[in-house]
Formats: C-alpha cells, structure tokens, sequence
C-alpha cells in the first residue's frame, strides 16, 4: 500500500492548527465567538491526518484566485 | 533619490493589501528607481483604489453572485451532451451540468477521473498503457467468446491470447477468479489452447442460462465502474483520462500521481481529500461549465456560492435539502418551496421569527437590513447644564 500526506494534493490547501494565543487574536479581531466560524469535521481527511480534536481552530491558506492568497479559518466540530 | 530594494519591501510588507497586489507592487517598483516620496504616493493611490474596490458593508453580495451566475444560465444550452476536450468521453455539460454542481448530486451523470501519472511512467506510451489497464474494469466480453453449449451442459470460453498478453493477464489468474465469484467447477481442457470449459453444480438448463448470464458482470481486472480509460498526450506528458469514476481505488494503483488526479464528483472529492478540496473543485467545475458555454462570470460569485456550500464541513445543495431548507426564519423558508407546509409546521411548533432577513421583512413590508437599511444613526444628546 502507497502512503502520500492529503496536503501534497494540488487542490488540497495548507491546513494548521492555531494555538490558543493565536486563537484569542483571531477572535479579537473579528469580535466574534468560536461557534461563529465556519466549520470543518473531525473525520475530515486532513483533519484526520493532522490529529486535531473538537475545538481546535484550522488556519486554511488558500491559494485563491483574486487574492493570491487569502486565509480561511474553521472550527473542528464532532459529527 | 532612488530608494533600495529592502526600503520598499519595509514600506509595504505590513500594508493590508492582498498578496498579488503587493507581488505586482514588487515587480513594478523595484529597480525602477523611486524615490521615497514617490513610493508614499504610490502606496497612498494603491491603498486607496484598493479600498474603492471593496465590497462594501451590507453590500447585498448574494443577490448579486444569483443575478450574475443566473442571467448566464438563461443563455446556457438546456441540454447538451457531447464529447468535450478529451477525446471520445462523453460529459454531461451546460446547464444540466451545472444543475448537478449545486445541487451537490451523490454521483454526476458522467462521472469521469483525470488520473496523473509519477514520473517514469508519464513519458512512457507503453508503460501508461500498463497502468490503463490496471484502471480499467475487463470483463470476459473483452477477452474471450463465450458460447453455451447445451448438449453438454456446458459454458466453453475461447480466450483470445493476443489480448491476454496485451492486458498481461493469464488464463489461470482468470480460471481462479471466475471459480472464486461464481462458485463453480473449471476445467481447462488441454487438447485446445486457452479454453475454459464451466460446468454447473448440476445440470440444469435455468442454472446454465444464469451462469452466462453472470459471467459477464465479472470484472477479471481492474477497477469496477471505470468503463473506459483513454491515453491523452498533454505537452510531454501522458494522462489519462477515465469513464467513470473511483478516486481511492486509483490512488493505490503503481504508477499514479496522487497529489494530481482529480474526479469531477465534487461528493467524491469530499471524500477523499476533504472540504476544502471539495471548495476547490466546485469553483473548478462550475467555472469550466461556465467557460466551455462561452460565458464569461466573475470567479468571486462562484467562490461565495462554494463557500456557502462547504460552511458547515460537509457539501450541502443549494436549495430545500440544503442553504434554503435551512434557512432560521419562517417566512423565508416559506417564500422558497412548499408554503403551505412550512407555516402549518411553524404554527404547530409555535416558532418565532426575528424578521432579521430580507425575505421575511419584505413580506411583512419593512425596510430590509441591507445597505443603507441596516445602519442606525446613534446620536449623543447633548449635555445640558
């Protein structure tokens, strides 16, 4: 059986997830709650590779068309 | 006087502006020779152009992406079918495609993989043909004539062994699998070359008559459901290209490039590699639709729509299953689909509606929260002693 890692996919973004200081700014910014975010499950593929649990935040660069670059951000909800 | 290269690149790396704006604001500005006078008005200018071209707040952006995706769907081609780019595989394009797209199908009409291959294998025509073959799904009709024989009670296959070591299989891998599907008795007689002589459990003509009937939906190699695979030369590189489509069966096979094989099957794509590739392959396939019909829309209306689809982790539809069905307000949901229903089913659960969308406030005859609308004018009194 082949191994390769989902995020070397061209069409899959890069995935991290944030820190809790890093988390605090991002909510600051915006003034918003966690819940307000869009979201991502935690049997997502990348996420799954990635380890993360319910509650953590997902930074997601996108390459975007437009911009470049664009930053997205979502939650890790249980499904 | 001219400043350097890490003066501009301290000026603007901090500015709130997107990343190819400011690659562009490199690539124009240094060795050029500004001043740094000049680079403040230039970055003064950008900045505010930019900022002039900002969508602005309670800017009603999803009228907007509906209006512009939908005036062009008018003009699309109701129903179209036909052979698109890649040579000889049909897919289903137009409007009916884009139907498919947002309303998130479980499985599109034409399914269909571009399958990437590692290198070694990509400039090779016989070794992509190897890897094709891997793909695509043979059955007995491929190889062989199969004829039933019923004074002897008997299904006699004549393999053709020019095919067989095209395909490089052999004729005991396919006694072997045939006798693990249908459960059955093979002999291979050795007076005659390549043949398989199948026998009932019992001689029966309706058990007969079901074995050749059976044998056909064996597949001996490959992958189930992928029909067709075509070899297609692009630059100096060989792809393929596949009827039908089965994404992590195709990742295991030797020889191709994972991190560049795509499916149209957005649900698929979910999948396998997760909600933002699903996003991406949305804008992707919406865009091509959009294209191929010669229409031009802007990428921002399809992004907002593929945002809205993949927000809450999983692909959901545009419509009554997804974004309108889901709708908090009442009257919202009513004005969509099946109104009767809607307010029957909120009257008996005795729901409240915050008449805080534009429907629902439209229907009550109230200013709506957008533009203008949802900006309240605070003023201080002032203080009198």
């Amino acid at each position: 059986m082949r191994k390769f890692s989902l995020l070397d996919h061209n069409s899959v973004p890069k995935h991290e997830i944030i820190q809790e200081n890093e988390v605090k700014s991002l909510l600051d910014k915006y003034q918003i709650e966690k819940g307000q975010l869009p979201k991502i499950k935690q049997s997502d593929p990348v996420i799954k590779e990635l380890g993360a649990s319910v509650g953590d935040i997902a930074k997601i660069t996108r390459n975007s068309q437009t911009a470049g670059e664009s930053l997205y951000y979502r939650l890790v909800i249980d499904d | 006087m001219a400043i350097s290269e890490a003066t501009i690149e301290s000026m603007i790396k901090d500015l709130p502006l997107p990343k190819n704006i400011l690659d562009t604001l490199r690539k124009d500005t240094f060795g050029v020779g500004v001043s740094k006078k000049e680079m403040e008005e230039i970055i003064l200018r950008v900045v505010e152009s930019y900022e002039y071209a900002c969508v602005e707040p309670c800017e009603a952006v999803g009228v907007v992406s509906a209006q512009s995706i939908g005036e062009p769907g008018t003009q699309m081609t109701m129903r179209t079918f036909h052979y698109a780019g890649v040579a000889e595989i049909n897919v289903t394009l137009g409007l009916p495609r884009l139907i498919e797209i947002v309303d998130a199908r479980k499985s599109p009409s034409t399914p269909m993989m571009t399958v990437a291959l590692d290198e070694g294998y990509s400039t090779d025509r016989d070794k992509a043909r190897a890897v094709a073959w891997e793909i695509e799904a043979t059955h007995i009709e491929h190889l062989a004539d199969v004829t039933t024989d019923l004074a002897n009670m008997q299904l006699i296959i004549d393999l053709n062994g020019k095919i067989l070591t095209q395909r490089n299989m052999h004729i005991d891998d396919i006694a072997e699998k045939l006798r693990d599907e249908l459960k059955v008795n093979i002999t291979s007689p050795d007076a005659v070359e390549n043949q398989l002589i199948i026998t009932p459990d019992e001689p029966s003509y309706r058990l007969l008559l079901q074995l050749a009937k059976n044998i056909h939906t064996i597949t001996l190699k490959g992958i189930e459901g992928i029909a067709r695979v075509v070899i297609r030369k692009d630059g100096d590189e060989y792809t393929l290209f596949t009827e039908g489509s089965a994404l992590k069966d195709v990742l295991y096979i030797e020889g191709v490039d994972a991190t560049r094989t795509h499916t149209n099957n957005i649900v698929e794509t979910y999948d396998v590699f997760g909600i933002e590739a699903a996003r991406n392959s949305i804008i992707k396939e919406a865009i091509d639709t959009l294209n191929e019909q010669g229409l031009s829309v802007d990428i921002r209306h399809i992004m907002l729509v593929s945002d809205i689809m993949t927000c809450d982790g999983a692909v959901k539809q545009i419509g009554r299953h997804g974004i309108s069905g889901e709708k908090a307000s009442v009257f919202a949901r009513a004005a969509f689909e099946v109104t009767v229903n809607h307010l029957l089913d909120a009257g008996m659960r005795g729901d409240v509606d915050n008449l805080n969308g534009v429907t629902e406030n439209i229907i009550v005859g109230q200013p709506i929260k957008l533009g203008t609308g949802d900006v309240h004018l605070v003023a201080k009194r002032p203080v009198i002693e």
